[in-house]
């Protein structure tokens, strides 16, 4: 063994695996993916390696940028109408600062679908179709789960203040539960996010159930959890594949998957099916992709795709 | 042919009083601060006093502190850096990258990463003494660069935009009771890093008070051509400095990466102001030549105590930027009057 190398884990061993060409012989279009994912975003990543495979398969030439800054999204997807895409999928986590762009698009008949965030506004801002999950649903789902299993005192954990998905969760957990109580924390330094949910703990000894809402957040509350010595337990939104281990080892006791992959895929998929026969997803109605309860039931069926980045 | 009157004595000269050079120190205004921030909070939040609820607030402290060690004796030396954030990332996903990628034992990893940042202070350094242009911009566009490839190394190399898990790999147990350690004093788990952070501090402290070097990073930052005139390594001292920032954001990146095992790639970047705030609250002049280690570890106490107080007093964090600015401005009025006083007498 050479010196230095470590006898477990680490990168997997490559194997020749043949990269998929096209599936299909249509025409090859351009589709632009738009998002607000900030830089470096775990969830974001999933959605762009949905629209990624679908655009593979489909002979869709797929242009995926992002910024977090609304009128910064705004040029972005206005360079995607310069370049004359086919279509142009946007997230609406800041409708207001997209309205004109949309318009603009839609001048240049270009069709627009939204995905993820932005499902109330979509149609009236000329969308013609919405694939995502519904923050305030998910919360209700983790509410009412909640209360089945006897938990009655949440600390919700927001990791991006001011971000509106991420308030609609917690409020539709509030919703169901009524002693929820909401947490900031900074999200761009995890020791932060580990000293602020300590001290939330120590300051709420009756809390019983911490709830991240991203898979990296709620890692790093259940670590925190486990060294106060705190009896909450710890439930998530979203998913990855540290995340899906721990629900099945025990130390989480669900997560709410919105299943970012499938709206990635759907944004590109939707185009070419249109291309395809003129479909219409959804026949005008949002198309919920979540949400998708995971827990120690369903966890196997969910664990290898999560291993592979797909979950 | 005078005659020297006894009666007029040099003021340099003049003995002064303990008390007297006591309020001199940089930190005293800090300090005054760190009591009426500590005696605010007990009074809102008395939780914040329980021994459990202290060493929380003596880690989130620990965390900017570790930094503002580096960075307080920077500022004292003339320079600032702006890339401390990210570099703080960018040590901890060489470690786990390096290890993860080449199936190496992760000390193989953590040794790379220390050359690494010691590898970026030395740049940042060289390129400003041999450029001349401010620290401002040759460390802003390294901010921008390792964000950059903080991002595109790791879907590089992970596949991913957070690095893969190194916890079932060789080394990593040791290093994680290392890096990531807790002790006990008296009942209450402290964190490693409030140790780390006391070392660093006393170290600092030692070298700048008792050692040439300290000196020549107090001429440097003072006046850099009247210290080259009487022979101090100018050139040498700054990039030391920068140097001395990447042992800290090594440090500090090693606790992350085997605290929390995998590492974000996006993090990071803004935490590069709180080591300044830390250290600017502190007493550490932005003009250089002035301030000290402790004062910068007082100004990481001054928030971790308002960042976790806030939450031990159940307010609305909506607040939290507000307070901080407020907290920055009265410091450094209060840094400022303490000195001008303390000149004047």
């Amino acid at each position: 063994m050479v010196a230095g190398c470590s006898s477990t884990g680490g990168r997997p061993q490559p194997n020749a695996n043949g990269a998929a060409g096209p599936a299909v012989n249509t025409p090859r279009i351009t589709i632009a993916l738009v998002s607000h994912s900030g830089a470096g975003d775990t969830f974001w990543d999933i959605v762009r390696r949905g629209a990624e495979e679908a655009a593979a398969k489909d002979n869709v030439n797929l242009l995926y940028t992002a910024d977090d800054d609304g009128p910064r999204q705004a040029q972005l997807i206005q360079q995607a109408i310069d370049q004359k895409v086919s279509g142009i999928a946007v997230t609406l986590a800041k409708p207001d600062a997209l309205k004109s762009v949309l318009a603009n698009a839609k001048a240049a008949n270009i069709p627009v679908v939204v995905i993820n965030s932005g499902e109330s506004v979509a149609k009236s801002l000329g969308a013609q179709a919405y694939f995502g999950a519904d923050d305030k649903v998910a919360g209700n789902a983790v509410g009412d789960k909640l209360l089945a299993e006897g938990y009655s005192h949440p600390i919700c954990v927001i990791h991006e203040q001011g971000n509106v998905g991420l308030e609609d969760r917690c409020a539709g957990v509030k919703a169901k539960v009524p002693a929820t109580e909401v947490l900031y924390v900074p999200g761009k330094d995890m020791t932060q996010v580990s000293s602020t949910i300590t001290s939330k703990l120590q300051a709420t000894p009756t809390a019983d159930v911490v709830i991240g809402l991203g898979a990296p957040f709620t890692l790093t509350a259940l670590k925190a959890v486990e060294a106060t010595g705190s009896k909450a337990k710890v439930a998530s939104f979203d998913l990855n594949s540290e995340l899906a281990q721990q629900i099945k080892d025990g130390k989480i006791i669900f997560t709410v998957d919105q299943q970012p992959w499938l709206q990635g895929y759907m944004a590109v998929e939707y185009f070419w099916q249109q291309l395809r026969g003129g479909f219409s997803l959804g026949g005008g109605q949002p198309v919920l992709t979540g949400p998708a309860i995971v827990d120690k039931d369903n966890v196997d069926a969910v664990l290898k795709f999560a291993k592979d980045g797909i979950r | 042919m005078s005659v020297a009157n006894p009666a007029i004595i040099d003021e340099r000269m003049r003995s002064r009083s303990p008390l007297q050079r006591l309020l001199s120190r940089p930190e005293v205004g800090s300090l005054v601060g760190a009591v009426v921030v500590l005696v605010f909070f007990v009074i809102v939040a008395p939780v914040i006093l329980q021994p459990a609820s202290f060493a929380t607030v003596l880690y989130g402290a620990s965390t900017i502190g570790i930094m503002a060690v580096g960075v307080s004796l920077l500022m004292i030396g003339g320079e600032f850096d702006l890339s401390t954030g990210v570099a703080v990332i960018s040590s901890a996903l060489t470690a786990s990258l390096f290890s993860w990628y080449f199936v190496l034992n992760v000390w193989v990893g953590v040794g790379l990463a220390l050359l690494v940042s010691l590898g970026i202070g030395f740049l940042n350094g060289w390129i400003l003494t041999k450029t001349k242009l401010p620290s401002f911009i040759v460390t802003l566009a390294t901010f921008l660069m390792l964000t950059g490839l903080n991002l595109g190394l790791t879907r590089l190399v992970g596949g991913a935009v957070a690095s893969p898990t190194i916890s079932d790999m060789d080394g990593f147990s040791v290093a994680k009771a290392i890096f990531a350690a807790t002790f006990k004093i008296g009942g209450v788990d402290i964190q490693i890093t409030v140790l780390f952070w006391i070392v660093l501090v006393a170290v600092a402290s030692w070298i700048l008070l008792r050692t040439k070097i300290g000196n020549w990073i107090f001429a440097v930052g003072g006046d850099a051509e009247a210290a080259r005139a009487v022979g101090v390594p100018v050139a040498k001292t700054k990039i030391g400095l920068f140097m001395g920032v990447g042992f800290c954001a090594w440090l500090l990146g090693m606790h992350n990466l085997f605290a929390f095992d995998a590492v974000q790639s996006g993090e990071g970047v803004g935490n590069e102001f709180l080591y300044i705030i830390a250290a600017v609250i502190g007493g550490c002049l932005l003009t250089g030549g002035y301030g000290s280690a402790i004062g910068g570890a007082i100004g990481a106490f001054i928030f971790g105590m308002a960042n976790k107080g806030i939450v031990y007093a159940q307010w609305n964090p909506d607040w939290f930027k507000f307070f901080l600015g407020l907290m920055l401005l009265l410091a450094t009025l209060v840094n400022l009057v303490v000195k001008r006083r303390a000149e004047r007498k």
